[in-house]
């Protein structure tokens, strides 16, 4: 491993690559020369095979919500190219910018300002498996900005921009495959991982915007560079989605930060706040903010990351209402192809919603710990089991809310129960 | 090696002809959709299949009139979902 300085030559030039600074260095609505000035060109050469050494040096995990490792996914999809007898399959790589989860934005904001940065990187991770087909899968507001990325260029030929649906489940990885090939953003059954046989049978990568964006800037400065910021488990740096009270930012903060610290750089008055709700949707519910931000570690001192959400719940606001509401919703997102998901979620929905606003009867609770077990991992996605993870959260955050909505009253919104 | 009955959600109606074939391996829940009593792995997408429901099991594959129903080694699944 060369040196870090070795590795960073004239990183000094490029304004603004400190710290956690750096996804959105080129600038707002940055164009292609904003953005060869700030990061300088993408390397001509180095990013075949090797790269994968460099991405699992520098540890890098994606950015939409699962977490898994950058550097398995693409020797997946290599060795499962090079198995292929006859006719070498050239593996199909997408960039995935179908933020179908409404709290989050992040990928939306990395589009319209930082369009090269996802770009340079989906090129990367097409040369390190020798790649074929590209597409940018991305949601209506965010294709002009990229079109207009692409002209700029020269080298993007081969890219093929495919609008996203804006359902809640049109990011599911599956589901992208699906829309690209057939139209239909529904999540496939598989029994084969996508990056063995995915799109037209090919092996296929799909990588979240964002993941993308930190492949171009490590194949740029190299892993050591990665990894000077955040933790030995959760290198880099990640884009946040901050909601609540607030009007909607987005940070980028080091990987591993505390909750603390990411409210604290936000602005919000620690104070104020009552809950968090961490990841999403599909994400979990915390209290303490001692907690730390990180794909790995002990659920009672980390919380997942996922797609990079962070929504804030004020003390003055009731947990379990608001988790009604986004149960709610999840339940008019399933794709209704899987029975349990289809009929689970609306009458998990039901329930929640019953404890939620006013329902006195005591069986409730278990009939909704009973119906998140049914539900959970009877389908072809992770939807469900999503659904039950976030109303098990609250069910053990707020379970004093739960107890006294069951006996009428409402720490919150003061006895304004029947 | 065991073996294991992958449900296919985005097929099966929910009918229950296999949890005829199979009642100790497979109850029904609250909409009739076959719930696995032992999940391999954890996963109720894929019942344990022991060595004397093999036979029924595979008639299950056979009968199902919506082809949901697959039998596998358990070692085939797909461990991740990338
Ligand atoms: S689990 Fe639900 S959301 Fe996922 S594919 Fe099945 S029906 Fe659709
Ligand atoms: S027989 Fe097939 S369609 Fe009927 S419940 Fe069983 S798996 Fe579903």
């Amino acid at each position: 491993m060369t040196s870090l300085a070795a590795q960073m030559p004239g990183l000094g030039d490029h304004r603004g690559l400190r710290g956690t600074y750096r996804l959105f260095a080129a600038g707002n609505n940055a164009d292609i020369s904003a953005h060869v000035q700030a990061f300088g060109p993408l390397p001509a050469s180095g990013i075949e095979g090797d790269f994968i050494d460099v991405l699992e040096s520098a540890g890098l995990t994606g950015r939409g919500g699962a977490a898994f490792a950058s550097w398995r996914k693409i020797a997946a999809a290599g060795a499962a190219a090079r198995s292929r007898a006859i006719m070498a399959t050239k593996p199909v790589v997408i960039a995935n910018g179908a933020e179908g989860e409404p709290l989050s934005f992040k990928d939306k904001t990395l589009l319209a300002h930082a369009p090269h940065v996802v770009i340079d990187g989906l090129l990367c991770a097409a040369r390190a498996v020798a790649g074929g087909q590209m597409f940018m899968y991305v949601s209506a507001p965010s294709i002009p900005a990229v079109k207009r990325a692409l002209a700029e260029r020269t080298d993007a030929r081969n890219i093929k921009i495919v609008a996203a649906s804006e359902t809640f489940i049109s990011g599911e990885a599956s589901a992208v495959v699906n829309s690209i090939a057939n139209g239909k953003a529904l999540p496939l059954e598989r029994r084969r991982r996508l990056s063995d046989s995915g799109f037209k049978g090919r092996p296929t990568l799909v990588f979240n915007v964002e993941t993308l964006a930190h492949m171009a800037l490590i194949a740029r400065f190299g892993a050591a560079w990665f990894r000077c910021v955040g933790t030995e488990r959760d290198p880099g740096t990640r884009l946040l989605s901050i909601s609540g009270p607030i009007s909607g930012q987005i940070l980028e903060v080091a990987g591993d930060v505390s909750l603390e610290d990411v409210l604290t750089q936000s602005g919000i008055d620690v104070s104020t706040v009552g809950a968090l709700l961490v990841g999403g949707y599909h994400g979990r519910w915390v209290r303490r903010l001692d907690y730390r931000l990180a794909p790995t570690g002990t659920e009672s001192h980390t919380v997942r990351p996922g797609a990079g959400v962070v929504h804030v719940l004020l003390h003055s606001q009731c947990g379990l209402e608001a988790t009604a509401q986004i149960v709610s919703y999840l339940a008019t997102q399933s794709a209704k192809q899987c029975g349990p998901c289809m009929f689970g979620l609306p009458a998990m929905a039901r329930v929640m919603n019953a404890i939620a606003y006013g329902d006195r009867d005591p069986r409730l609770l278990l009939e909704l710990v009973r119906l998140s077990d049914v539900v959970t991992g009877r389908g072809a996605c992770h939807h469900p089991d999503g659904t039950a993870e976030l109303v098990r959260s609250a069910l053990d955050q707020f379970s004093e809310d739960v107890d006294a909505h069951l006996s009428g009253t409402c720490l919150k919104t003061k006895g304004r129960r029947s | 090696m065991r073996e294991v009955l992958h449900i296919d959600w985005t097929r099966c109606d929910g009918r229950g002809l296999c949890t005829e074939l199979l009642p100790t391996l497979l109850g029904r829940d609250d909409w009739g959709y076959p719930l696995a009593m032992q999940a391999a792995g954890g996963d109720p997408s894929n019942v344990v299949i022991d060595f004397q429901h093999s036979e029924a099991a595979a008639d299950a594959v056979k009968l199902c009139p919506k082809m949901a129903l697959a039998l596998a080694y358990e070692a085939d699944q797909a461990d991740e979902t990338w």
